[in-house]
């Protein structure tokens, strides 16, 4: 029964941690341009397919590291494209706009690679391959998930704090026309988060893929899904984030083993609906990053 | 000189007469097949663009309505009854008179709900259902109703998708045709097609009137004031809470008639008209065709549906969609139909005009 538990309990931290780290990007967006990215989870998606791509002609760790750098170029095309040259868009056009990205990016992935499910080979061993933890078997990949995005979220956090490029994004989230005034190159700093959001969840997309498998739809899932833990965490925080996404991740695992499998993402979207409708500003947030 | 709304719906009619005309002519009658399933899908626009032009308010989750619509009215009119007609609520719906007794594809009889009992059951699920979600939605703003209407239609998509009795990925098949007076009937038989095309057009006309008349009248002001500055228009007494609510629900009610009318026509549902990208198309359409203008979205919403019906977008139709809301909003965030290219010519002109006078 306990090792039962315990594999679910693994289960929902890994995607939980996914989860996480799509709505960290959501968060970094955000801050810098207070718009949501509704093409959040085709960066994931990418990720995973061009790591997919490229690990047949390369080693492992050199195809994550291009596929990563890729994605962070399409991040940049995004903003460079379609975001940086509008002065002061509604909120509404910015929504359209990131949705048609998405459908575009999405329709480009289908167009290059097709309906079929991929997924990258185990970093260590294979997919029988497991370590005993607490009497569950746990895939060692699960492991590599969770350690690289913890890693991924401490070198953000720390990326945050204390460089200087972290603390002039900072500065252009809280107040955009001081930072400018202080003579900060706020335009080039949202670029950067874009690129920083991207390269973020192209890195989540390619630790998951040997669990979750890639396809070129998943963005729309995950998207909600980042969307719902940016919410839970209150917008604009990243560890409030992380923990919700861990939350959420551990819900939803233990929602499938008493329902249906097909109803996993009705679950989790009624559990966003349930937030958005009591507590639109978030469970644990203490500073509200709120614009109306 | 302006032509009232009754005068715009006539010239519709006139137009929509006009095409079936033409179309027999040629002697291309099944392309009114195509024509019929626009107009359903047009009477979606048409309630997508009041929430969107007039009040405002952006929802990726109308196919999720029209699904509902549609579903309800499938399960309702195909569903075997017979083997519960113990049950009291059966019983007692049979001695109403909401059942019928009708043979099956292999002569067998089938005691199921009557289509127009089953339409008015479709709608008021449809209604109940964008009450209880739009009271909580409408209270939020910007992206937190985009990502919430998502979250709603992603349900619907999913339920559709991994319910045994709704059909799962095959949706529902076989539903019977919908009895109108006068014999005729609301079925996807080529012997009524030109019927079913004025019965579809017809059912537009009469949206489209309900919506220029609340648009020109008091309500539509208000809607507008919303639309300019939710604030301002609550100042000054607008209660826009119940202004936006009521205009989500009906344009709710209108995308789920669209649904059982579509399902009786093409005599089945599938789980695609519940998908997030058919919200989007729908989004898509009323960009284009200018937001805050119904004749602009209703004639986009005719012409975009039919070439995609009739196939002309290929592989590329999710994507000419998407690059239709992208290049919008980029470029024209009114509408297509607000570039003024009179204007933009004249400009252009005046400008080498100058460059030459330069030169000279």
């Amino acid at each position: 029964m306990s090792a039962l538990f315990f594999q679910y309990l693994m289960a929902g931290l890994t995607y939980g941690m996914i989860y996480a780290v799509v709505g960290m990007g959501f968060n970094i967006i955000y801050n810098a341009t207070g718009v949501i990215n509704f093409a959040q989870g085709e960066f994931v998606m990418l990720g995973g397919m061009i790591a997919v791509t490229l690990v047949a002609y390369l080693p492992l760790p050199l195809a994550i590291v291009l596929a990563v750098l890729a994605t962070m170029v399409v991040g940049a095309l995004v903003e460079l494209l379609f975001i940086r040259w509008l002065t002061s868009p509604s909120v509404l056009r910015m929504i359209i706009i990131t949705v048609g990205v998405s459908i575009l990016i999405r329709e480009a992935a289908l167009l290059i690679w097709g309906q079929n499910v991929r997924a990258l080979p185990y970093f260590t061993g294979t997919e029988i391959t497991s370590l005993s933890i607490g009497g569950a078997r746990v895939s060692p990949q699960v492991v590599w998930t969770l350690a690289a995005c913890s890693a991924l979220v401490a070198l953000t956090t720390a990326f945050f704090r204390w460089s200087s490029a972290g603390k002039q994004m900072r500065a252009c989230a809280s107040n955009r026309v001081a930072a400018s005034l202080c003579g900060l190159p706020t335009r080039n700093l949202i670029t950067a988060s874009f690129v920083l959001s991207a390269g973020m969840g192209a890195l989540a997309g390619c630790v998951v893929s040997p669990i979750t498998y890639t396809q070129y739809n998943i963005g729309t899932g995950l998207a909600i899904k980042g969307f719902t833990v940016a919410i839970l965490g209150g917008l604009g925080s990243s560890l409030a984030a992380v923990t919700a996404g861990l939350v959420l991740g551990v819900f939803e695992a233990f929602a499938v083993s008493v329902l249906p499998s097909a109803y996993k993402d009705a679950v989790s979207i009624a559990l966003l609906l349930a937030i958005l409708f009591l507590r639109p500003t978030g469970l644990f947030a203490a500073r509200v990053a709120y614009r109306p | 000189m302006t032509i009232n709304r009754y005068g715009q719906v006539a010239i519709f009619l006139a137009c929509a007469a006009g095409l079936q005309l033409a179309a027999a002519a040629a002697g291309k009658g099944f392309l009114l097949t195509q024509l019929t399933m626009s107009a359903y899908y047009t009477l979606v626009v048409v309630g997508m663009s009041l929430l969107m032009g007039y009040a405002g308010q952006i929802s990726l989750g109308h196919a999720g309505f029209f699904a509902v619509g549609g579903y309800t009215s499938a399960v309702l009119t195909t569903l075997d009854l017979a083997p519960h007609r113990g049950s009291p609520l059966v019983a007692g719906a049979e001695r109403l008179g909401l059942l019928l007794v009708r043979p099956d594809l292999y002569g067998g009889d089938l005691l199921v709900v009557r289509p127009v009992v089953a339409c008015a059951l479709a709608i008021a699920l449809a209604l109940v259902l964008a009450v209880l979600v739009g009271i909580p939605v409408l209270k939020l703003k910007g992206h937190y109703l985009a990502m919430a209407t998502l979250g709603v239609g992603t349900i619907v998509y999913s339920v559709a998708l991994g319910t045994q009795w709704l059909g799962a990925a095959d949706g529902i098949a076989a539903v019977p045709p919908f009895p109108l007076p006068f014999g005729a009937s609301v079925s996807g038989r080529p012997d009524g097609r030109i019927v079913n095309y004025y019965v579809a057009v017809g059912l537009l006309g009469a949206a489209m009137l309900l919506a220029l008349n609340l648009v020109q009248a008091r309500v539509g002001r208000a809607l507008r004031a919303i639309h300019g500055a939710e604030d301002a228009a609550g100042a000054m007494g607008v209660d826009t809470a119940r202004l936006k609510l009521g205009t989500f629900v009906l344009s709710a009610a209108l995308a789920a008639v669209a649904g059982v009318f579509l399902t009786h026509f093409n005599g089945g549902i599938g789980p695609a008209e519940a998908s997030v990208m058919r919200s989007v198309k729908y989004m898509a359409i009323v960009a284009v065709g200018g937001i805050g203008s119904l004749w602009g979205s209703l004639g986009m919403s005719v012409a975009l549906t039919f070439l995609s019906l009739r196939g002309y977008f290929g592989v590329y139709d999710d994507v000419v969609f998407g690059a239709i809301l992208v290049g919008i909003m980029l470029f024209a965030p009114q509408g297509l139909l607000a570039l003024e290219p009179r204007r933009a010519l004249a400009a252009l002109r005046a400008r080498l005009r100058r460059a030459g006078g330069q030169a000279g």
